[in-house]
């Protein structure tokens, strides 16, 4: 059994999916890298969760 | 959906035409003059959060244009400059439009308010409120105005990027609004001058059409007037400079000299070679707005050498 051609609009919907699948792959890509800088600027990672956390606390100065 | 209903829709729309549906051009000019505002700030912004930025900035003015397209798909057919747009031309269907509008506006604001500041967020929902619902539902079928007080969404995006900096909005901030806030009537009445049988067939009510060609030319000048103190004055401020001084004194004097040129002429003047310092003059209008940016833009890169600024 031969196969059918391709119509134009197989063509023309892949072109779509793909455009869709490559936009969602690249946003995943910038979520991510968003999530490593922000994460690895230095912010703080811990919070307060109803533990003591002694390195929360700020420093405190000599002579205090 | 079926091989055979496929076949029937042969004007089943392709990646592009959704991407048309964000008019890439006007999306052009919202990321220079937005990462200009980002960069120009006093605030050093790290890459990956200044592109996520400008990016969701664009990704935002990109779903007020599908908004637009949605709402005002009756009168793009009528325009001959707007009739080829994804949904008169019968490529995309008005709901889909729509659909596509509400989602990047909710994915844009939420995103830009990750990545930069709930404050930027907030700018952004606001314009692309202002656009969809008060320019084009609103303003743009009611009165003559429509494009002085719409001017506003396109004046956002400077101050978005600002605020992505800074986290807060200062005269900086409002005189670049400011500057495209003031040229955007002066830059649409000009083309609404040559394009005059467009805007007269869909019914909307430009200038021209309301009050006449004479006032709209009078409106034109005025308004250049008026421009001028923001664009000169923002020289003034930390984001000016006397290379910003030069270009905005050189740029501003042409720019009133073209306005001028459009008052003095009449229509049978005007007519008769075809509006070629209407023309001339809206070309120039466009070349404007980006010097001035690039003039911010130049005084900010030479800044840590010891040139930009004052």
């Amino acid at each position: 059994m031969a196969f059918r051609p391709e119509h134009e609009i197989h063509r023309r919907r892949f072109g779509r999916n793909l455009g869709v699948a490559v936009t969602l792959g690249l946003f995943i890509l910038l979520v991510f890298a968003l999530t490593v800088v922000k994460v690895t600027r230095g912010d703080p990672m811990q919070a307060f969760d109803h533990t003591v956390r002694p390195e929360l606390a700020a420093p405190v100065e000599e002579g205090q | 959906m079926s091989d055979i209903r496929a076949y029937e829709q042969p004007g089943e729309a392709g990646f592009g035409d959704y991407v048309q549906l964000l008019k890439p051009r006007v999306m052009s000019l919202v990321v220079f003059t937005a990462l200009v505002g980002l960069l120009v700030a006093p605030v050093s912004v790290h890459p990956v959060i200044a592109f996520a930025s400008i990016l969701f900035i664009a990704l935002g003015a990109g779903a007020s244009g599908a908004l637009n397209m949605w709402w005002d798909a009756d009168i793009d057919a009528v325009m001959r400059r707007t009739k080829s747009r994804p949904v008169p031309s019968g490529k995309v269907e008005a709901g889909e439009a729509l659909a596509v509008g509400l989602a990047l506006s909710g994915i844009a604001v939420v995103m830009l308010g990750l990545a930069a500041n709930l404050l930027a967020a907030a700018l952004l929902a606001f314009t692309i409120f202002f656009y969809a619902v008060v320019y084009s539902m609103w303003l743009k079928r009611s009165t003559p105005q429509n494009i002085v007080i719409g001017g506003a969404a396109g004046a956002f995006p400077p101050m978005i990027g600002w605020v992505c900096a800074t986290g807060s909005i200062s005269i900086e901030a409002v005189l670049m609004f400011a500057l495209i806030f003031m040229w955007t009537p002066p830059h649409f009445w000009a083309l609404a001058l040559f394009m005059k049988e467009d805007y007269h067939t869909a019914g909307v009510p430009m200038l021209t059409v309301t009050h006449g060609r004479k006032s709209t030319r009078n409106h034109i000048l005025v308004y250049t007037i008026l421009l001028v103190p923001v664009a000169v004055g923002a020289a003034f401020t930390s984001i000016g400079g006397p290379i910003y001084l030069a270009a905005a004194v050189l740029l501003n004097a042409w720019f009133l000299i073209g306005a001028w040129r459009i008052w003095r002429r009449d229509e049978a003047v005007a007519e008769a070679d075809s509006y070629a310092v209407e023309k001339s003059v809206f070309r120039f209008s466009l070349y404007y707005l980006f010097l001035h940016f690039g003039a911010f833009l130049a005084e900010a890169a030479l800044r840590p050498f010891g040139l930009g600024g004052w």
